[in-house]
């Protein structure tokens, strides 16, 4: 299969790993930024391929890990109201809230159903004008610019009865976090499906004012072995730059028309992040022009409060302070089956892919 | 366990097994129960039969390669083949929702009767009921079967003569009829040619038998794929399975659609499909035997039993990287990115 197979190839990762493994002359730790990765690097088994040296890290890039209790929360809570059918993407339902799940809600006859894009959702409201039809916005800047495309359409087309709950957020805020908060990080693997949206200027600061690589990077086995091999040619050379691996799709200045949709639809706002608190300007909200889409202002409704689970560390895990394994709840208490954070909830959580996927044995 | 029964528990994965030992096997507890395989085994009069049992409730009714009627005869039939037993008798019981067509019934009904007839089996006795609009969706089907079972082939259903050193043979591709229906059903937009593969193995499977291949164990990957087949090996023999990646065969549309919506066909459903665990050195008889059907023809070794690791499937990826493969818990649900 084109674009698949030969990102894949054998002997391509052969060489690469041998290259990798010439260049490697001190422990480094890379980390991979998006969920994708995560899930990619430990689908393929490539932590059994590369040396000992070269640790890899998973980062706060896994939109459904990041994502607050309080918003599932609040989305259990529209979920119960009669007149509202909820549309989302398909990890989210089974991320716990404080007391159920959208999963849980289903199963109780509440109106929740996949979607796999925006405009999925606003068939959905077309099709059901008597119902408030709520979208679940949640995604950096991969999902952003549908959600933005889709209250653009809605506006244009004089519906009603849509309404979007916005949890995106964008990257580059949560990066400069964690090596702000003193995480010992000597490269990113930069996020590939966002860097198509915003290009690679996004990351500029990073190498300039921290003197960290980036490179942004495929999802396929070659693209990120590629990756780390380019990082570490930084790190031997000292000359720390924003590179792109993944230029079969990722241009530096991104997609212009996806931006400035983004742009005039939502608005820059200081966003809640599972593990790391509030961090300034690093959320996306409805601009006010748009604000009668805005599930939050238009549509009132209790929610519950918001009860922390004790014991879980996905916070450290997603700042990269700590691994899956160190939890005590990891894989006992905490599996695939019976997830009590969000990371082991998503396909791309670090718990959830460290569980199916890790080599012990 | 949850306090409602949510749609993971009937995804075949851990959740299904949680379900079954911790509720069913717990209240209807007996030794037959507990070997939990496609088939309980009875002794009756000095000989020996396979019973089982299904229910189909595919949505939709009608799809490409095949329709809820075909797929009521094949899991069955299969279910007893993989047992080693020769399927001989099917009962049907429909319940259908008030307001299906007639025609579409007839379609149904005559697609069990060809299908019935391919696989050499009677359709003896049967039970209907019609329920009203909304209380279930068109058409739901039970079967249940009967099989024959030789004594030399008793250890087949339990796998208890699995060894480290046996190879793992599957008759096909995998992954095409749970896309197939993903197709369908979520994506009507879709152009695509892939087709279920339904289909009633059990004159394949007669064959691999008679040709004196000492066959360990086999199972249909139905529901939750190929992988929960392994890691159902693994676990219950405490062995280790070593299963590899490149030697799976996957049709290359249904490989595309796994990648364009995030699914792993190794936990994809399949509904003509079996997992022998075959000695080795009998592997290429069993193998030769299977392509001489047109269900084998690209059958495949694709790993061996080890005693590694006990308990765990680990996979050697296609880029010869090794990781575990676990089995599906809840639904496998689309990734956002």
């Amino acid at each position: 299969m084109k674009y698949i197979d030969e990102f894949r190839n054998k002997d391509l990762v052969k060489n690469l790993v041998k290259k990798i493994s010439a260049i490697t002359d001190r422990d480094v730790t890379l980390m991979e930024v998006c969920g994708g990765h995560t899930w990619a690097i430990q689908k393929f088994g490539l932590p059994s391929l590369l040396p000992e040296q070269v640790k890899l890290m998973s980062g706060p890039g896994c939109p459904v890990c990041v994502t607050s209790k309080k918003f599932i929360d609040q989305a259990v809570a529209y979920s119960r109201l009669n007149d509202v059918i909820i549309t989302t993407f398909g990890d989210l339902i089974r991320v716990p809230g404080s007391t159920s799940s959208l999963e849980k809600e289903i199963s109780k006859g509440n109106d929740v159903r996949i979607v796999y894009s925006v405009l999925d959702a606003l068939d959905i409201a077309r099709n059901n004008p008597e119902k408030k039809v709520i979208f679940l916005g949640i995604g950096f800047e991969t999902t952003a610019p549908g959600t933005a495309a889709g209250i653009k359409n809605c506006a244009a087309e004089n519906i009603k009865n849509f309404f979007v709950l916005s949890s995106h957020k964008i990257m580059p805020p949560a990066m400069s976090a964690l090596i702000d908060e003193g995480v010992k990080i000597d490269g990113y693997i930069a996020p590939g499906h966002v860097s198509t949206i915003t290009g690679s200027g996004i990351y500029q600061n990073i190498p300039e004012k921290y003197g960290v690589g980036c490179v942004i990077s495929g999802f396929e086995p070659v693209d990120i072995l590629q990756s780390i091999y380019m990082l570490l040619r930084q790190i031997k050379e000292q000359k720390f730059i924003v590179e792109i691996q993944y230029s079969r799709a990722v241009k530096p200045e991104g997609n212009i028309i996806a931006l400035k949709t983004m742009e005039e639809v939502l608005t820059l706002r200081d966003d809640w992040w599972r593990g790391f608190g509030t961090i300034p300007l690093s959320g996306l909200g409805l601009a006010g022009k748009y604000e009668m889409f805005d599930a939050e202002k238009m549509i009132p409704v209790d929610v519950e409060e918001t009860v922390e689970e004790k014991g879980c560390i996905c916070g450290e895990i997603l700042k990269g302070l700590k691994k899956p394994h160190d939890c005590k709840l990891f894989g006992k208490v905490c599996t695939s089956t019976n997830p009590v954070g969000a990371c082991m909830v998503s396909h791309e959580g670090a718990c959830n892919a460290y569980y199916r996927f890790s080599f012990d044995g | 366990m949850d306090k409602n029964i949510l749609l993971g528990h009937g995804s075949g994965g851990k959740m299904t097994h949680s379900l079954i030992t911790e509720l069913f096997c717990k209240h209807f507890d007996n030794p037959l129960l507990a070997q939990q395989s496609d088939s309980a085994i009875l002794n009756v009069n000095n000989g020996k039969l396979a019973f089982t049992t299904d229910s189909y409730v595919v949505d939709p009714v009608f799809f490409p390669g095949g329709n809820i009627g075909t797929l009521a005869i094949c899991g069955t039939v299969n279910d007893l083949a993989v047992s080693g037993a020769t399927p001989k008798y099917i009962s049907a019981g429909f319940i259908i929702e008030e307001g299906l067509s007639m025609d579409d019934l007839e379609t149904i009904v005559s697609a069990m009767a060809e299908e019935a007839s391919k696989a050499g089996v009677v359709i003896a006795t049967g039970d209907t009921k019609v329920v009203s609009r909304g209380q279930c969706d068109k058409i739901f089907i039970n079967t249940s079967g009967i099989g024959l079972l030789d004594d030399k082939h008793e250890h087949i259903s339990s796998g208890s003569q699995i060894k480290p050193g046996n190879k793992i043979i599957i008759n096909g591709p995998i992954a095409q009829h749970g896309m197939t229906i993903m197709a369908v059903r979520n994506f009507g937009s879709f152009k695509t040619d892939i087709k279920s593969d339904c289909a009633g193995l059990n004159h394949m499977i007669s064959d691999v038998l008679n040709s004196g291949a000492k066959v360990k164990f086999m199972r249909d990957a139905t529901r939750g794929g190929l992988a929960t087949v392994l890691c159902e090996i693994a676990q219950n023999r405490k062995l280790g399975v070593e299963p590899l990646e490149e030697e799976v065969p996957v049709d290359e549309n249904v490989r595309g659609m796994c990648e364009l919506l995030g699914f792993d066909p190794f936990y994809v459903a399949n509904e003509g499909k079996v997992v022998m665990v075959v000695d080795a050195a009998d592997a290429d008889k069993a193998l030769e035997t299977m392509k001489k059907s047109s269900l084998g023809k690209d059958a495949a070794v694709i790993g061996e039993i080890t005693g590694e690791h006990p308990g765990k499937a680990v996979l050697k990826t296609s880029i010869g990287g090794k990781r575990i493969m676990d089995m599906l818990s809840g639904e496998q649900l689309p990734r956002i990115c």
